[in-house]
């Protein structure tokens, strides 16, 4: 069979073109998002909060509402109860981060087995982009459009607020808020992650196209392109992967873009550690 | 005379822990202020101070007259930061930093028109750093990076600018720079405060000198303050090797 044919065969399917189309889109807009979490540090944050939204989608499940809604509450709730632990007690940042998440995943888990619906642990936790519905599809591209929208407009705001908060906050810049935005955009984010990856995979569409690019380029303006592509070609090929070889999206999708990192980690024009060698 | 920093009575105090108590400074327009101390003397929780980083517990600060919030929305304060507090390796040439330094004055997206672009422009010719102006931030030397930030505010076109250990890591030509651009923006009526435990660059070109140690110790013409009994106050009662051998 010709590449061609290879690459055509899967798109009589209907559900083989939505998901297509849903990864792209999905791995398009986190990977914009990756460039601020790896410049920020905050893929520990991103960990958290993927993981901290599961009671929300149960509830909101059980409560007939869209799920994102949930998601976001719980993912924002998470991020707000991380803060304030932080800012009255003594522990370090990252002890509670891990604490907070665990504790609003197990809360999750319990009300999974505790609801009677028919909802499907498995499919949160590792995803199914394959049998996405029609309604998700619906969301999933409200949530995308209102992340580009949001990063774009604020896209110099934020990057201020990476590189150096002390100069934003002395020119009059509200970063208090800019810190909140940054956060709501990476829960719903997460929301539209976990709708490929799932739960546990999503902070990987969340760093790792951001890591990449960071390796390849100097530049912020290249580094959000080569991240976005990067992130649509991994989730691309990572559907096509798990279609010829019958095994889990999710796994694929994120593999790819491992395999992408590990591409640039060796042989990145400047930071790779092989060129890095020779010069 | 014009007062660009008035801080009265100031106290900050972080969970109980007191980082500054009663301080009080007044720093006309035009003058060069060398902030000095030891480590965890406060210095740097005053300059969290003047930029609205924390909120004093008691005390009042104003910068042009105006409360700090409402000064920094004028752009009237410039911090130019240590070389530690930044990521050297972050993904922005030079021209986008100094830049950064036009974000208040801008629209909510952040378009530069051609006024931002000519502000940019003259503060990089400034500090000599227009030929690298495309450079990405991490291809500077230590001292080119300290330019490119007293660039940014020098673009930002502040009255108070507040430098945090300047002269840390700095080659000759740029301390040399640094010097003549402070004695061109004190002529032009700003007014510099400058965190620093480089006891020599105090006395070679600051006007005045703040001794601070959880308080203000001292304060006034450099001469009067950098006595031994000061600065040994200063320093704890033991002044470092250096600093009793510059003051006999």
């Amino acid at each position: 069979m010709s590449v061609v044919a290879l690459l055509l065969e899967p798109l009589r399917h209907d559900f083989m073109v939505r998901a297509l189309l849903i990864s792209a889109l999905v791995g398009g807009v986190c990977g914009l998002l990756s460039c601020y979490m790896t410049l920020k540090g905050w893929a520990l944050m991103g960990d958290a909060v993927s993981h901290a939204v599961l009671p929300g989608v149960v509830l909101a499940y059980a409560l007939g509402l869209p799920f994102s809604l949930g998601a976001f509450v719980f993912g924002v709730g998470s991020v707000a109860t991380i803060g304030f632990v932080k800012q009255k007690s003594r522990i370090k940042e990252d002890t509670v981060i891990g604490l907070v998440f665990t504790g609003f995943f197990a809360l999750g888990l319990v009300l999974v087995s505790k609801t009677r619906s028919n909802i499907d642990l498995t499919q949160i936790l590792f995803g199914n982009v394959l049998g996405i519905s029609a309604a998700d599809i619906q969301q999933t591209w409200m949530i995308c459009l209102v992340v580009v929208a949001l990063l774009l407009l604020f896209r110099r705001d934020l990057l201020l607020f990476c590189f150096d908060p002390t100069h934003a906050r002395s020119i009059g810049i509200n970063t208090g808020l800019l810190h909140y935005l940054l956060l709501s955009v990476l829960s719903l984010a997460a929301v539209a992650g976990l709708q490929t990856v799932g739960i546990i995979l999503v902070v990987a569409m969340l760093v790792t196209p951001g890591a990449t690019a960071y390796l390849l380029t100097d530049r912020f303006d290249r580094m959000t392109w080569l991240a976005i592509g990067s992130s649509v070609l991994s989730s691309l090929l990572g559907v096509y992967l798990s279609y010829w070889t019958d095994s889990s999206t999710a796994g694929c999708i994120v593999l790819v873009q491992t395999g992408l990192f590990l591409m640039a980690f060796l042989l990145a024009p400047r930071h790779g550690i092989l060129c890095r060698r020779s010069s | 005379m014009t007062i660009r920093i008035a801080a009265e009575q100031l106290c900050v105090d972080y969970n109980g822990s007191v980082a500054l108590y009663d301080a009080s400074l007044t720093l006309p327009a035009g003058c060069i202020c060398g902030m000095v101390g030891m480590n965890g003397a406060g210095k740097s929780t005053l300059f969290k101070a003047l930029t609205g980083f924390v909120r004093p517990s008691r005390g009042r600060i104003r910068i042009n007259g105006l409360k700090v919030a409402e000064a920094q929305r004028e752009q009237a304060v410039a911090y130019v930061p240590q070389s530690e507090g930044i990521d050297c390796d972050f993904p922005v040439s030079v021209w986008d930093v100094v830049m950064m330094g036009r974000y208040g004055s801008m629209n909510l997206l952040r378009i530069p028109r051609q006024s931002d672009r000519l502000a940019v422009r003259n503060a990089l010719e400034r500090v000599e750093l227009l030929d690298l102006r495309d450079r990405p931030l991490s291809a500077l030397s230590g001292g080119q990076r300290k330019r490119a930030f007293l660039a940014r505010a020098i673009a930002q076109r502040a009255s108070v600018l507040l430098l945090d250990e300047p002269f840390n890591g700095v080659d000759v030509r740029t301390e040399k720079l640094m010097a003549e651009l402070f004695l061109q923006l004190r002529s032009q009526a700003c007014t510099i405060l400058i965190s620093t435990h480089d006891l020599s660059h105090v006395r070679d070109f600051c006007d005045l000198v703040v001794l601070i140690n959880k308080t203000v110790l001292a304060y006034g013409e450099t001469s009067e303050v950098f006595t031994p009994e000061n600065l040994s106050q200063a320093f704890g009662g033991l002044p470092p090797d250096v600093l009793r051998g510059q003051t006999q």
